[in-house]
This record gives C-alpha cells, sequence and structure tokens, in this order.
C-alpha cells in the first residue's frame, strides 16, 4: 500500500493536517515565499529593498524546502518501485499526439525532464521560461498552490480564490491553447 | 530540536507530494483537461479537512506549541495582482508540471533539469521584485 501511488483521500487530508502543524508552529504554509529568501540571501537586497528582509525570521521556511528535498529523495528511492504515472487513456492519447511518448511510462516526461533532452535548447527555453513565470507570478499574486489554493481557501480568503481562479485560466490557457503550439510532434 | 521539526515536517510534506503524485508533470496536464478527478480529490479534501482545522484554530483561540498567540492574517483586499499574478503562475504551472513546493521536492527525487526551472523561478521572482512599483496591484 504505501509502495503504491497515494490516493487522493489519503493525501489530502495529509496535506490539510501538515498545514494545520505549520500554523501550531507559529508558522505558515507557503513555499512560494522561499524564492524571496533565496533572492535576498544572494544579495537581491542590493538592487531594491523589496529583498531586504531578515533572512533569519525565513529560516524555518527553508528548513521545510530542505525536508521536502529529503521527502523527495525518500518517495522516489525508497517508496516507488514504479514511477509511472498511471494516468487516463485520455490523456495518454493526447500527450502521444503532441509527442509525449513517455506518457503513463513515466514520473516526469523524459521529453522535457530527461538528461538527453538537455541538448535540445527549446527545452532549455520551456524550462526556464516555466519556471521564470511560476516565479513572477507567484511572487505577484503573493502566494501559489500551498499559500492560496489550501492556506488561503481553507482560510476563507477570497483574495485566495481570484488568486485560483487566475491559476485555472492561466493553466487551461497554456494547456489547451499554448500547447499545441510549443509542443507539435 | 525545533529546527529539525521543521525538516521533518518538510520530510512529510515531500513524501506526500511525491506520492500523491502531484508533483508529476503528467497528473498537472490531466488536471487542466479534466481527465480524472484525482488532483482535485487532493485539492478538495485538503480543502475540506483544512476549513475545519483551521476554523478550530480559531475557534479554540488555541496558543503555539511555543505558547505564541496563533494569528492567521487576511490577505489584502485587492484585485489585480490576484488576477494576473495567479494567471501568469497558472502559465507556468501548467508549463513546468511544478509549483513551488514539487520543485525542491524533484530536486530530492533526482531530476535535474528541474533545477532549470528553479533558475527561471528564481528570476522571475527577482525581477517581480525589481518591477512591484511598477505594477498594478
Amino acid at each position: 500500500m504505501l509502495y503504491q501511488p497515494w490516493p487522493w483521500y489519503v493525501s489530502g487530508p495529509l496535506i490539510a493536517l501538515i498545514m494545520a502543524v505549520l500554523i501550531l508552529m507559529g508558522k505558515k504554509f507557503g513555499m512560494s515565499s522561499n524564492l524571496e529568501t533565496f533572492c535576498s540571501m544572494g544579495g537581491a537586497g542590493k538592487f531594491t529593498d523589496y529583498f531586504k528582509v531578515d533572512v533569519k525570521s525565513k529560516r524555518w521556511n527553508l528548513l521545510v524546502v530542505l525536508g521536502s528535498a529529503i521527502g523527495g529523495f525518500l518517495g522516489a528511492n525508497w517508496l516507488s518501485p514504479n514511477p509511472a504515472v498511471d494516468i487516463s487513456e485520455e490523456t495518454v492519447v493526447k500527450l502521444n499526439e503532441l509527442g509525449f511518448d513517455s506518457a503513463g511510462k513515466a514520473y516526469l516526461p523524459t521529453e522535457l525532464f530527461g538528461l538527453d533532452s538537455l541538448t535540445d535548447p527549446i527545452v532549455w527555453a520551456i524550462l526556464l521560461i516555466a519556471g521564470f513565470l511560476v516565479g513572477f507570478g507567484t511572487r505577484y499574486a503573493g502566494g501559489c498552490t500551498s499559500g492560496h489554493a489550501i492556506s488561503g481557501l481553507s482560510n476563507l480568503q477570497r483574495p485566495s480564490l481570484i488568486a485560483v481562479i487566475g491559476f485555472f485560466i492561466g493553466g487551461l490557457i497554456m494547456v489547451h491553447l499554448l500547447f499545441p503550439l510549443i509542443f507539435s510532434s | 530540536m525545533k529546527n529539525l521539526a521543521y525538516i521533518i515536517v518538510g520530510t512529510c510534506l515531500g513524501i506526500v507530494l511525491y506520492k500523491s503524485e502531484a508533483a508529476s508533470w503528467f497528473r498537472i496536464y490531466e488536471m487542466f483537461q479534466f481527465d480524472s478527478f484525482h488532483m482535485y480529490g487532493i485539492i478538495g479534501s485538503a480543502l475540506a479537512v483544512g476549513v475545519v482545522l483551521v476554523s478550530l484554530i480559531k475557534k479554540s483561540k488555541i496558543k503555539s506549541f511555543s505558547g505564541e498567540i496563533i494569528s492567521i492574517p487576511d490577505k489584502e483586499k485587492t484585485f489585480a495582482r490576484y488576477i494576473i499574478g495567479g494567471t501568469l503562475f497558472g502559465l507556468g504551472w501548467a508549463l513546468a508540471g511544478a509549483c513551488p513546493g514539487p520543485m525542491y521536492i524533484l530536486v530530492g527525487a533526482g531530476y535535474w533539469p528541474i533545477i532549470i526551472v528553479l533558475v527561471g523561478a528564481l528570476i522571475g521572482a527577482f525581477v517581480y521584485g525589481i518591477l512591484r512599483g511598477k505594477l498594478p496591484h
């Protein structure tokens, strides 16, 4: 059971529990603010006061980041004998049409995240632009999936609902309108 | 001791998001195609439990483990930053197939190209910091 993919009704409540533990520790569940902390640590405060923050007060969240990476290592190496993600048949067909032959056979598409794919500069551009949008977007919106979709909505915050609607507008545009332009087989 | 606790909480988060496949690019794509209930089940059940836990914490006026008063601040009530920033994030989330938590999880899992996404995210956060005075919020 532990070694199989965990069902949603186990995973979702566990995520809420992790959020509650962080609140009870006097902190909050928000992963994207770490991006700012890393900028501050890298000296971004020289360019704008926005990054002049007391990094020490953010250290706890960097430890959560460290733990996440450890969790990813354990999940991938010790708890998952079969990394293939059992996505729906329809999704596999759509992805095959876009040129993703690894659909249904891997945890991440090898076409983007396989080391061999890094010989293609377009893959570098896609990954870099995707990351840029994530970093810029979450800081502009003041939170990501953890801060808005889970924490904010759990606290019944209307701004978080607006942000989550934005997440879906962006995600739907990307997958339905832009994917066919970016990935053509 | 407290430091270790944060690392353990993070480790639990990493394992849950990895094992639930919420850290998989394929699941994010499938979610935006509405082909499976899986991701909606994760977010929905997290919210159902989360709403109850947050309201219990607020109502009980319980103190934190270290004895501080717990305050869960309201989000600033504006519109533009949430809809514009949210949409930009959504574009990136669907393309990268990972939001900021899973990025670190995938580094730990050994998918090295995700580091390029992470570098892009750091540049994005930096550029936001530079431009934020000029952007509508």
